[in-house]
């Protein structure tokens, strides 16, 4: 067997809190001194300095020391938490961004399955767009016109194949750029949450391709937070936790350590020191959970059910004006809410202005609220037009579970994130 | 997905950049296809959903050249060169100029309208702005007929020179937009500032090359610094070959593509240098 794909020590550093930071102020002297600093800045931008040095900045290591080698053939698992260091993993493998140590050797064309529609022009039409992406994806012409009925067959456009894409709804559109995506012929193929797009008759078509692919003797590299997609397509996975890389082994023991080692998603989410930016304070997130009914800590949620969401924090110093609060979206970065706890006047009243100490913000979500799926929660606290304090976009994920909701004697996917229960007349006028 | 390829795959190294970056330019090269559909796209979606479509091409040069006869040639009376016409002494001025700003607005954005493509494909970055600006060559064509039509109505006959010339100068405009545009696409990726500054730079630089008017009004001792502006040696340069009006190629010409040659081996050292960070900083 040859080596596809051997990493060693990979480490990749980012910096953040510069850019962020650029971001934070709206009072008027952060724009004031921010103004007068300008000569300084631009100096340090042509020598090239950045932001480096100055206190506004934190580097953190995205990927630390990571090695490993993959033979060719081989379908590898990466599973691990948001901010893990998947991705950039995969970034690095595509020659998206350089790591900062370390070196790769990749044999072979690497295809992404994280490009899903890039470069896809919404005036074009379907025909223009798959020579359009293909070509970005890096395929000859040549291969394209191979594999363009193909192509069209797959995505299920037919015949809407010349009208412009941006009369395609949301569901074609993913399906046409998938399709190319999927067609694209590597030796290595990068696969990043697909899972997470489409509906679920799609979703099966993706994965059955990607069993395809690895049949055909291709090296499979699968990043999904979907466990039983880890299980059935992997023979092997790997465990990235803060970027570092914590285990390796056969996918079922793999995948039994990291639901094990309580870093799944598991309905809670617990900030440590090191997590939380020095520009917080003096906001401190501690904890973030869901519970279901019985006060029990759940990462699956019953759309039948009421949930809790509850948000444990610290302030070390009182603040004035704080809201504190939630946006709950899609897994495809549809938002369906944003809520704040003191969105009611009364409730303003009472803790716009909040002492220091520990507390707790809760809310119920109501029953029959959530449709079938996965959901993303992130939480924000602020003071309105003064300063944000903290925020995550994607602090916790969790998956709803439809038994019983409106609607599911028939076996057949909702559109649209929400699945309330309607009090549904029937009157016979005639 | 038919069989898997049976071709020898090729082994790519990854590791950290140290040092000055090489230029790279056979990757350019393997990516030509890329730039071929780039330019097809830019020129197939520009004038989307517009009413006049690809007239906008020609209705802008016409336009600013009514504007600057009325203003330079009726009312300031600047006198041109050989007694051109001071409509089609304006025209052929503005047809390069024309082209190099929209180079410079189209290759600056470039990174940033297509951060998608920045932040999750590997591909040589230049094809961005390369290919934004070797898609301003198609409105350029489009405007050029109506100077057809106008040499025919003024009875100007174009010299011989004008075969060689004019390529040569075009390239010179395209050299010129390149070298800016690298510079200024790599820098608006961190600091949008680009976008701000960029309509007062080429504001400013339409003053300071011969357009509106003929570059033989700038005092002898200024001529020197002023061919320093590689855009006033094309200007001059279309002007010389079509109208057979002003210098032909002298120093000032040379000088003029040496600054143009600078900017553009400067603005190929520093995108490259700055490329291994735009999928981070974008």
């Amino acid at each position: 067997m040859t080596t596809a794909i051997s990493v060693k020590n990979i480490s990749k550093q980012y910096k953040i809190g510069a850019a962020q930071q650029k971001f934070q102020y709206n009072m008027f002297r952060d724009v004031l001194v921010d103004t007068l600093m300008t000569p300084v800045r631009i100096y340090r931008a042509l020598t090239g300095r950045g932001m480096r040095g100055t206190a506004a900045t934190s580097l953190i290591w995205a990927l630390k020391d990571v090695s490993f080698d993959l033979e060719e053939g081989r379908v590898l698992g990466i599973v691990g938490r948001n901010g893990a260091g998947k991705s950039t993993l995969l970034k690095i493998l595509s020659r998206v961004t350089e790591p900062t140590e370390g070196t790769v050797t990749v044999r072979g064309r690497v295809g992404s399955l994280l490009e899903v529609g890039t470069g896809f022009h919404p005036e074009l039409t379907g025909r223009e767009n798959i020579y359009m992406n293909g070509a970005i994806l890096g395929m000859k012409g040549t291969e394209i016109d191979r594999n363009f009925d193909e192509i069209v067959d797959f995505s299920e456009v037919g015949q809407f194949i010349d009208t412009p894409v941006k009369r395609y709804s949301s569901g074609m559109y993913l399906r046409l750029a998938f399709a190319v995506a999927a067609h694209l012929e590597p030796e290595i193929l990068v696969v990043d949450e697909v899972l997470a797009v489409g509906d679920a008759e799609f979703q099966r078509k993706c994965l059955g391709k990607m069993g395809d692919v690895a049949q055909q003797g291709r090296t499979v590299l699968f990043v999904s937070h979907n466990m039983s997609a880890i299980l059935r397509l992997t023979q092997e996975a790997i465990v990235l936790k803060k970027g570092q890389l914590l285990k390796r082994a056969p996918t079922p023991e793999a995948v039994d350590f990291y639901l094990s080692s309580g870093q799944a998603e598991s309905g809670e989410r617990i900030w440590e020191a090191d997590e939380v930016p020095a520009n917080s304070a003096p906001f401190k997130p501690i904890a973030l959970r869901l519970k279901d009914k019985t006060g029990k800590v759940v990462d699956t949620v019953r759309s039948t059910e009421s949930v809790t969401v509850e948000w444990e924090y610290q302030l070390n110093a009182p603040v004035t004006g704080l809201r504190v609060g939630m946006y709950l979206s899609t897994m495809r970065g549809e938002y369906v809410f944003t809520a704040f706890d003191t969105d009611d006047a009364k409730q303003y009243e009472q803790f716009g202005a909040r002492q220091s100490g520990r507390y707790i913000s809760r809310c119920e979500i109501p029953a029959d609220f959530f449709n079938e799926g996965r959901y993303s929660l992130g939480v924000n606290a602020s003071s309105f037009g003064v300063r944000r304090y903290f925020m995550d976009e994607n602090a916790l994920s969790f998956n709803v579970d439809i038994s019983g909701a409106p609607g599911t004697q028939w076996p057949e996917i909702r559109q649209g994130p929400i699945r309330p229960r309607l009090d549904w007349k029937i009157e016979k006028v005639d | 997905m038919t069989e898997l390829t049976k071709h020898e795959p090729t082994t790519i190294y990854i590791k950290p950049t140290k040092g000055l970056a090489a230029l790279n330019l056979g990757d350019l090269w393997r990516y030509r296809e890329l730039i071929y559909f780039m330019i097809w796209r830019d020129v197939k979606v520009r004038y989307k959903q517009t009413m006049l479509g690809a007239a906008w091409a020609i209705i802008q040069p016409v336009l600013t050249m009514i504007v600057f006869t009325f203003l330079f040639g009726r009312i300031a009376k600047l006198p041109t060169d050989g007694n051109v016409p001071y409509p089609i002494f304006s025209y052929t001025a503005l047809l390069p100029w024309g082209l190099f700003v929209a180079a410079l607005n189209q290759a600056s954005r470039s990174l940033t309208s297509n951060q998608n493509m920045v932040t999750k494909i590997y591909f040589p970055r230049l094809v961005l702005p390369l290919a934004s600006i070797l898609s301003g060559l198609v409105d350029f064509v489009i405007a050029f007929v109506i100077l057809i039509g106008m040499m025919v109505y003024y009875k100007i006959t174009p010299s011989f020179n004008a075969i060689w010339a004019l390529p040569l100068f075009l390239l010179l405009t395209i050299i010129t937009a390149l070298g800016v545009a690298l510079w200024l696409s790599a820098i608006n990726v961190q600091y949008r500032d680009v976008n701000y500054a960029l309509p007062f730079m080429t504001q400013f630089w339409l003053f300071i090359t011969p357009v509106a008017y003929s570059s033989n009004l700038i005092s002898e001792r200024w001529q020197l610094v002023y061919s320093l502006n590689p855009m006033a040696g094309v200007v001059n340069g279309f002007r010389w070959a079509l109208l057979g009006v002003g210098n032909g190629p002298d120093t000032s010409l040379w000088i003029s593509a040496s600054v143009s040659l600078l900017l553009l081996i400067s603005g190929l050292f520093y995108f490259r240098n700055m490329e291994k960070t735009f999928a981070d900083t974008i």
